[in-house]
């Protein structure tokens, strides 16, 4: 549905040059959440609104449904835009308008009939669960409430497409989580695609089918939101998982390892499993085969998107040769494995 | 109304009502009613001329919604030179082209010109600061609907900036009631003229103090109604 090809943006305010996206490629499909996550400045803001052309790229083009976006003129990218819906981390109501009457908004740019319009508003006014609030300012909704507000209005012109810059950046944990199941069931019940930017990997992990990682102007890694959960590819991939998953291990422990003398040596090793093989008693069996001692420092399970992701903080005290033939095991049973110590 | 009170010839009513034996309250109320009237209709004409040359301003700066460098350096270049011109001489440069316009230089219809050509580029300036506050995302939000440059202006712009743009009017009339004190010494007509006539030049000390209270009832008048008007807007959006 959108395929990026060879996107670069600079900018260039005054003497020097800033490069804020340098050869992104990117297919986001038809029907999926498409998460876009990367540092404060890594360009994913930049990213997101070449694609409704409120930034212009400095070279590449953007095919939306087939069509190059770059060479739209003003008419052309108008009538995209009201088929592209988008949503802001500041919401960006206007304090002018009531709710009812922010969200006509841009039905009235749109130029649809006022009687249809209304009728459309009360039926999004409904869907965000706003109804009782048609009447009232923006000034006197909660952060959660005025993100439905904009939901409403960024859906009011029937997109194909939804932009969710940083929505949720500016909501407590709760709230983000109620305004993230909205956009899942929109997604789900419209088949509406929503490709979002976010700093916050907890978002990724709630609704995203898939992410991009950027990284100073680059997207560094593309994949499967549960792939990059298990298995991630780049050192940015990994500092984002552990803002989530598996705290810092504690100075102390990191350092109390058993000397190794041949006969005892110990591993930190973080196991992560996916999925149906959470259900699996892996590691009684692999405590009761080889003759290694776990002491277990860290477990959770958590949930990505809808499948069981569990991740294990080991230390495992045994032999040399048996914790390495303990870890095959692991390994061969589906796991993934990772070494924190090594020394 | 405008040629009804242009009728009256401003140094025959003040020999006649401000003689030896003259009624100075008549006097004073008709003054104030003069400054009033001068206030009200160039404070009008200055925002009819001067919130367009606003958006103008505004929306032709760079990365804005009517991006046009040549018209916003040209329009910016002219507000400030009749911003620099001090308003006395403002007053004696505009002589001729206030003939021009209402055949007469001396009286409130004729101070009017003077009046509004001095608060226009002062108005440009003030509402541009007004729409300058306005959040970038409302019009990043509208341009994502697909607003073009007129809905915009007329959706976002001017709705959004109006409790700011309110305190302005309270600030622009309260410079004007200061400027038509100094027509007033022209011959303009008002408050000015009757302290400048009685007060200074017929050492009447008692007239002046009495304008001078009249202008600080006024001033605080239109600063405590255009703080009411612009609390009102808000509040209503609260």
């Amino acid at each position: 549905m959108i395929q990026i090809n060879n996107l670069s943006k600079i900018y260039s305010g005054g003497e020097q040059e800033v490069m804020a996206l340098k050869d992104v490629n990117l297919t986001v499909n038809q029907g999926e959440i498409f998460g876009i996550i990367g540092l404060s400045g890594a360009g994913k803001s930049t990213l997101i609104r070449c694609i409704n052309m409120l930034e212009e790229p400095t070279t590449g083009n953007i095919l939306i449904n087939g069509q190059d976006v770059t060479l739209m003129n003003n008419q052309e990218l108008r009538q995209l835009r009201q088929k592209i819906g988008m949503i802001f981390q500041h919401f960006n109501l206007l304090s002018s308008r009531t709710v009812f009457d922010n969200v006509i908004f841009p039905l009235e740019i749109a130029g649809i009939p006022e009687k249809k319009a209304r009728q459309k508003v009360v039926e999004l006014l409904e869907l965000v669960g706003l109804s009782d609030k048609a009447r009232v300012y923006p000034e006197q909704l909660s952060g959660g409430q005025k993100q439905r507000v904009g939901i409403a209005r960024a859906l009011a012109n029937e997109p194909f497409l939804l932009l969710s810059d940083e929505a949720t950046s500016a909501l407590d944990p709760q709230t983000t989580r109620s305004i993230l199941k909205l956009l899942k069931d929109i997604n789900r019940q419209l088949g509406l695609t929503i490709l979002l930017i976010t700093h916050d990997m907890n978002v990724i992990k709630d609704a995203c089918d898939r992410v991009a990682v950027i990284d100073n102007s680059r997207i560094v890694e593309v994949g499967d939101v549960l792939s990059i959960f298990s298995n991630p590819g780049t050192p940015t991939s990994r500092s984002f998982i552990n803002t989530i998953i598996n705290k810092e291990i504690p100075e102390e422990i990191l350092h109390r390892s058993v000397a190794d003398n041949g006969s005892t040596a110990s591993r930190l090793i973080r196991v992560s499993f996916i999925g149906t093989s959470a259900g699996e008693p892996l590691m009684s069996t692999m405590l009761q085969k080889y003759n290694v001692k776990a002491n277990i420092l860290y477990g959770n399970i958590d949930r990505v998107k809808d499948t069981p992701f569990g991740n294990l903080t080991l230390e495992l005290i045994g032999t040399l040769d048996l914790i390495n033939e303990a870890m095959d095991f692991l390994r061969e049973s589906g796991l993934e494995i990772e070494v924190l110590e090594n020394d | 109304m405008i040629e009804a009170i242009a009728a009256i010839d401003i140094n025959a009513f003040l020999s006649s009502s401000l003689g030896e034996n003259a009624w100075i309250p008549g006097a004073v109320l008709f003054a104030t009613w003069e400054t009033i009237y001068m206030v009200f209709i160039s404070t009008t004409v200055s925002y009819i001329v001067g919130l367009p040359l606003a958006i103008i301003l505004v929306t032709t700066e760079e990365g804005h919604v009517l991006e046009n460098q040549r018209v916003n350096e040209v329009l910016g270049a002219i507000v400030n030179a009749f911003r620099s011109i001090p308003f006395i001489i403002l007053l004696i440069l505009l002589i001729p082209f206030t003939r021009l316009i209402v055949g007469t230089s001396i009286g409130t219809v004729a101070s009017i010109v003077p009046l509004s050509i001095a608060a226009i580029p002062f108005v440009a300036r003030l509402v541009e600061t007004s729409i300058k506050e306005i959040d970038w995302g409302l019009i990043e939000a509208a341009l994502s609907m697909g607003a073009n440059a007129w809905q915009i202006i007329r959706k976002v712009l001017i709705p959004e900036a109006v409790p700011s743009i309110v305190l302005g009017v309270a600030i622009t009339a309260i410079n004007l009631v200061g400027y038509s004190a100094m027509a007033g010494i022209l011959g303009g007509g008002g408050l000015g003229t009757l302290a400048y006539y009685h007060g200074y030049m017929r050492y009447q000390t008692g007239v002046m103090w009495i304008t001078v209270i009249v202008l600080l009832i006024l001033v605080q008048l239109i600063q405590m109604l255009g703080t009411r008007w612009s609390n009102q807007v808000v509040s209503k959006r609260r």
